[in-house]
Order: C-alpha cells, then structure tokens, then sequence
C-alpha cells in the first residue's frame, strides 16, 4: 500500500505551469527518488506534499485518506535551502521546531538528548547558529527534521555541504530510519546517491512526469541489447549488421567496448564474433548509471 | 501548546533578551529624564550668571530705580558718570554692560542704548524695556494731572481668562480646557505614531530575517503562514508594550529621584532666602499679594484638575486601545506583507512610501486639528482607515459626536480585517519568493493566487 499518494497534481502560477499532471505513489518504508532538471517543478511539487501550497487540481493521499491540514507533524521536511534563526541558541531553536511539530518541550528534550549524543553534537547546545560552521548547521537541521519522528520524511538534497564522513553518517541515518519504518521522498541531482538508496525514482522535466518506476527495473530497461566487453591490450572492433559499437576505448592495457545488438542474436553469437579480436576478460550486459539515463531521457525530450 | 502562542512567545523572548533592547530600554527614560531634569537644572543654576548692569542717565533723573532687580541681574543707578568714561571701564569695575538712556526718551522711544560686550538675553532686553515703558506711561499720565489716579489705575486694571464652556448634546454645560485637550491630542497621536512605526517596522525586519536565512521554508511546514505573521505581530506588539511600560516607570522613577535629591536642596535655600527679605522690607501688602497669586495659582490648578475629570477618560481609554490595536494591526501586517514581497531590507524603500504617507499626512491633519477640531478635514481624516486612529485620537478631546466615532471604527475594523487578509495572501506568496524584483504588479498578481 501507498503511504504517500498525490494524483494528478496541476499547479500554476499565473501563466506559468509548473506542475502538470504529475502523480507520484510513494509506497511504504521507500526512498523515494524524486529527480528532474532545475526548474522542473520538484520544490513545488514538495511544497504541495508539505501543505505550504496547495495544487490547483488533483488530490492528495496519506495512509489512504485525504491529506489533512494536521498531517504536517507526521511529515518532516528538510529543504534544499537550509535555514535556521542565526541568532538563536541550537537547543533553543531545536526545541522551537518540536515545539511547532507538536512535541511538548519535556519530550523534545528527551529526544534532542538522544540524537545530540548519537551524532556527537553535545557540546553545541548553547551555541548561538552563526558560531558553527555550515557542515554543522545541516546536521542541527537535519536532527530538527527528524525529532518528531515523522512518517514521511523529505529530504532535498541531504548531503550538500557535508564532508564524506558526515555525508555518510547521514547516509546511514536515513537507512536507519527507514529501518524503523519511516517512508522517505528524496530529492537529489546525485545520480550515485540515487543508484545507492532509493527504491523508486519519479522523473520529473518541464511540469511533467517523464519516467517512474523502481530503480533495477529503468535500469534494466535501458540497459536492454547493450554489452560491455572488456579486451587485454589494445583492441579495436567494426560494428557490423548485428551490432553497433557505441564506445571503444583504451586505458590501462585494456579495452573497454561497448556495443548494441541492432537484430535478434544472442549473447553466444556476439561472443563467438567478438573472440576473434582477442582475448576477452569479461563480458557483461551494460547497466547504464541513473547519471546516463537522466540526461539521456532529459536531453531526448530536448 | 497552541501553535501561534509557540511563536508569540519566541518573537517575544528573542528581542526581549537582544542586547540592543535592553540597552534601548534603559537608555531612553535616562534620556527622557535628562531633558526633563536639565532643564530646571539650568534654570535653577542661572543664578550662577549674575549680570550687573550700570544705569547711566543724562541729564535727568526720571528713571532712578525704576528698573527692578532680577535674580538674574541688578540694575545699578550711577549718577554724574559720563557714558564715555565707563564704556572702555565697565568691565574691571564688574558691570556686563551700559543702559544709556537719552533725555529725548519720552518724546522718542528709540533714545535708549546698551551697551556690552556680549549679545544681551531677549529676557534681559525684555525686562528692561517692559520696566521703561511702564516709567514712561506713568511719567505720561502722571503729566494729566488726574486726582486719584493710583487709585484708578489699580482700579482698572483687570486679569482677562476666558473660560471655555462647551454645551453637550442635553444641553447641559461643560467646563473644559483646550490646554488639557491639547495635550492629551497631542501624546495620544504622537504615541500613535511613535508604535506603529517602531513595531511596524520591526515586524518587517522579522520578517526580513526569516527569508534571508531561508528558515522560513521550515517553518510553513509546519505552521500556517498566518499563523506565523499574526505571531510575529503580536510577538512585537507585546514587545513595544514592554517597552514602553518600562519607560514610562523608568522615567517617572528617575524624574523623582533626581527631584528629591538634586534639586530639593535648592528649592530649600531659595525659600530660606526669600523669607527674610519680605520680613525685613515689612512689606504687608506685597506679602500678601504673593499669598494672593499663590492661592490665585491654586485655585487656576484645580480649575484644570476639574477639567481633566470632566474629559471622557472611559471614551478616550476605550478608544485608544481600539485605534491602538487595530492601527497597529492594519499597518504591522501591510509592514509584514512587504517584508515578505522583498529580498533585503534596501529594496522596502519603494514600498515604505506609500505606507508612511498616510501617517504623515494624518500627524499633520491631527495638528491642525487642534486648532481647529471641527474643521471638514479633519472630519474626513478622522473617518477614513489609514489616518483615523491618529486624527481621531487628536479630536476626542474636544468632543466628537458619537455616530462619527462609530462609523470611524466600523471603518476601521472592516479595512483592519480587509487589510490583514490581503496581506496574508501577499504574505504566503511573497516569502517563498526568492530573486524576483517585486513590484506592485507582481504583489497584485500574489493577491489573486490560490492557496
């Protein structure tokens, strides 16, 4: 079942559309990857989910039910562009936001406790914002955005501005928390991040959804009728009327070919026709990177 | 906890404990008290300043003694010393200056010259020439030859006060004081002002502050945009009522203070002072016409007690805290809404304009109104929105027909409610609007969005 469902979302500002049509179903303890170019209408689409807009048409789910204004304290939202009171002490602005979730100021303690220590953050409780440094702040806001232990957790682009020893504390922490039940909608241009963590993606260009689906199965289907082989030594290989090749290169003693089957053979016939070029280390059928499909399906539509 | 009253209590706690407040706070009653204090500091220290001044007459002795002495200056009468000589002496022998006076003075007033060093007081030339003048006159009538005339003259002579009685609708009379009316015009539509500037004002710099640190996206995910202005304007409200309870305390405490510990000890000598002289001079008749003006004093003072309490103090309270409220409201959320239309605070120029117009315009319209209450202008200022709780303030003083403060504030709470809704729409747009030059084009078309 769908935690988190939003069908045919329309919204506009003015003349411009900035969402049109756009569905997402967002199934339970998911990372949901929510990807398209700038512009493309995925903060809108996160504002409509957090109720800080609302759509012009189309309906919201949860759990099944309509969307309700009270829903925000099951939602935690971290945006892209962080902010926090500068001039405010860390736990009193950490409270501040449990307070405004919902959390008595007693439970909200409890809890700052717990993730202060867990991610070694103890000793900034007094400190004002401004005093830390940026990589510090994201960490202060990524607590807040979990405290209340929310259902549906949205994180626009989490790891910008960490070191990749934070960034993978965090990583862990959202593997974490959808360990324990947590559904989580992601936004990111970090095609690697994607490949690691989500289940799900939508793609989202000019307004419209353009690819959804699980990661493995887009991958899978992209990948369809491409080959990498991989030679020793220096190799060159012709296309032929079975196949074509998209890339040959050649680095470190080897060969890296890859090729795209054009009529119906099989992985046995490339093989026996390619052997003869020399002599083969392996042979795999390509996955392209979620790097590869995105600009591919963006700049197609281009 | 109720959500708003979680941001009331932040808006409040953050500026309350900001050092600026609190060094504002303390400051400005010192400041207050200072130029209050300083004042009678100074006049009561002028003394210090003693004048003498050398009266030099030629050839005549009609104005021997008639100047009087002031605690500022003696006037000292020198007979068979030439002006020439003194001019280029009177400074070692101790005078500030020369008052020459011409035999030609009855005939022509301009026949009198000082002569110092210094540019002489516009008191001390007013004493001087009020006392001549009072010598020639009498000197004039003197030359009539009318019998009795002292007698007659005290006779004559008579205080005018006019005393305002204004009818009200039974017809029945009301003793009032413009002056008291005036006064009470005058704080009430300077507070007016004073408030709805500073915390005006302030909520936009919050509201400034909350988008440039981008903390806002938080935030409305969380609670309701109207929830977080209506927060944040009330948040401050509570502040600059703090504020100003403080000042008013801190004022009237430090006003006292200094009173009985500075200045008691003067007033003490002074009257010590006093006293002796009129026992010596034994003089009864000028005793008691200084028990006369005293109670004269008095009894002007109760006259003016008795008017302050014959104002409509439950009207004017009641209708302060209304204008006050929904004033401040009515422009706190149109400051709010620009707040949020902006990126920093220099691009608020083009939309401060048009919002302090109006305030100006109604301080401008409410002095005139003391002059003239009744005035058509100040009808109509009294009555629309913008300028009514500063012109209205101005004019209850002196008496407003009921049906005008109605429709005033039926106006009033309308526009007050017209106003904080359409700023809340501008609001909720506005401050999740990043690098776009706002307009007021663009505000317009905020307006007609959608939630």
């Amino acid at each position: 079942m769908s935690l988190f469902e939003a069908k045919n979302i329309t919204k506009k500002f003015g003349n411009f559309t900035a969402l049109d049509n756009v569905s997402i179903a967002v199934p339970e303890q998911c990372i949901y990857g929510l990807l398209g170019p700038n512009g493309a209408g995925k903060t809108t689409l996160i504002r409509i989910i957090n109720q800080i807009t609302g759509p012009d048409a189309g309906e919201l789910f949860m759990s099944g039910r309509k969307l309700m204004p009270e829903d925000v304290q099951f939602i935690g939202y971290l945006p892209e562009e962080r902010g926090l009171y500068k001039k405010m002490k860390i736990g009193e602005q950490a409270i501040y936001f449990a307070q405004l979730k919902g959390l008595t100021k007693a439970e909200a303690m409890r809890r700052l406790k717990y993730w202060f220590k867990k991610l070694d953050m103890v000793e900034w409780w007094g400190k004002k914002v401004e005093e830390l440094s940026k990589g510090m702040q994201q960490k202060v806001q990524f607590v807040t955005t979990i405290l209340h232990e929310p259902k549906l957790i949205i994180f626009d682009e989490p790891f910008t501005g960490f070191d990749p020893v934070n960034a993978n504390i965090i990583k862990n922490e959202i593997l974490f928390l959808r360990e324990r039940g947590a559904t989580i909608i992601f936004s990111t241009h970090n095609m690697e991040s994607v490949e690691e963590l989500c289940d799900n993606i939508t793609l989202i260009d000019k307004a419209k959804t353009i690819l959804e689906g699980s990661v493995d199965e887009i991958r899978s289907q992209w990948a369809a009728n491409e080959y990498e082989l991989l030679f020793e030594g220096e190799v060159k290989i012709e296309g032929n009327g079975q196949y074509k090749i998209l890339n040959n290169q050649f680095e470190n003693e080897k060969s890296l070919i890859r090729i795209k089957t054009i009529s119906d053979i099989t992985t046995n016939d490339i093989l026996k026709t390619v052997m003869k070029s020399g002599k083969i280390i392996s042979f795999n059928p390509a996955l392209p990177s979620m790097n590869e499909i995105f600009i591919r399906v963006v700049e197609s539509r281009n | 906890m109720n959500k708003i009253s979680i941001i009331i209590k932040r808006e409040y706690l953050t500026r309350v404990r900001k050092k600026s407040f609190i060094i504002m706070t303390i400051l400005a009653p010192v400041l207050m008290a200072a130029l209050m204090v300083v004042p009678t500091l100074l006049m009561v220290n002028g003394d210090k300043d003693f004048k003498k001044i050398a009266v030099i007459e030629d050839g005549s002795d009609l104005f021997k003694n008639v100047i009087p002495d002031t605690k500022d200056a003696d006037y000292i009468y020198l007979e068979n010393t030439s002006v020439e000589d003194l001019k280029t002496t009177f400074e070692e022998a101790g005078y500030y200056g020369i008052l020459w006076i011409s035999p030609e003075i009855i005939n022509t007033p301009n026949a009198i010259q000082l002569i110092s060093k210094k540019q002489p007081s516009f008191t001390l030339l007013d004493h001087i020439s009020g006392a001549l003048e009072k010598e020639i006159e009498r000197q004039k009538l003197l030359a009539y030859d009318i019998k009795d005339l002292d007698k007659i003259l005290k006779d004559v002579k008579t205080d005018v006060s006019i005393q305002t009685i204004k009818i009200d609708d039974s017809g029945e009379a009301v003793k009032t004081s413009t002056g008291i009316a005036m006064a009470l015009a005058y704080i009430s539509g300077f507070l007016m002002y004073m408030l709805v500037f500073m915390f005006g004002s302030m909520v936009m710099r919050g509201v400034i502050e909350e988008k440039t640190s981008r903390v806002i996206e938080v935030i409305v995910s969380s609670v309701k945009p109207v929830q977080l202005m209506m927060g944040k304007i009330i948040g401050v409200a509570l502040v600059g009522l703090t504020q100003f309870l403080i000042w008013i305390f801190l004022t009237v405490a430090m006003v006292a203070v200094v009173k009985t510990t500075i200045l008691k000890d003067k007033s003490v000598t002074e009257i010590t002072q006093n006293i002796p002289q009129d026992i010596m001079t034994g003089d009864q008749q000028e005793v008691a016409t200084t028990k006369a003006d005293m109670s004269e004093g008095m009894a002007e003072f109760s006259k003016l007690f008795d008017n302050a309490m014959n104002q409509d103090w439950l009207l004017i309270i009641f209708s302060f805290i209304f204008y006050f409220i929904t004033g401040y409201l009515l422009y706190a959320s149109v400051f709010a809404a620009i707040g949020s239309a902006v990126d920093n605070e220099t691009e608020t120029q083009q939309f401060m304009l048009p919002v302090t117009i109006p305030i100006i315009l109604a301080l401008m319209v409410a002095m005139g109104t003391m002059q003239n209450p009744e005035s058509s202008i100040a009808f109509w200022f009294s009555i629309i929105p913008f300028t009514s709780p500063i012109v209205m303030m101005a004019r209850i003083p002196f008496g407003v027909p009921y049906w005008q403060i109605i429709i005033s504030m039926v106006l009033m709470l309308i526009t007050f409610m017209g106003f904080v809704w359409m700023a809340a729409k501008v609001y909720r747009t506005g401050i999740l609007m990043y690098g776009k030059k706002s307009s007021w084009k663009e505000i317009w078309k905020w307006l007609k969005y959608s939630g």
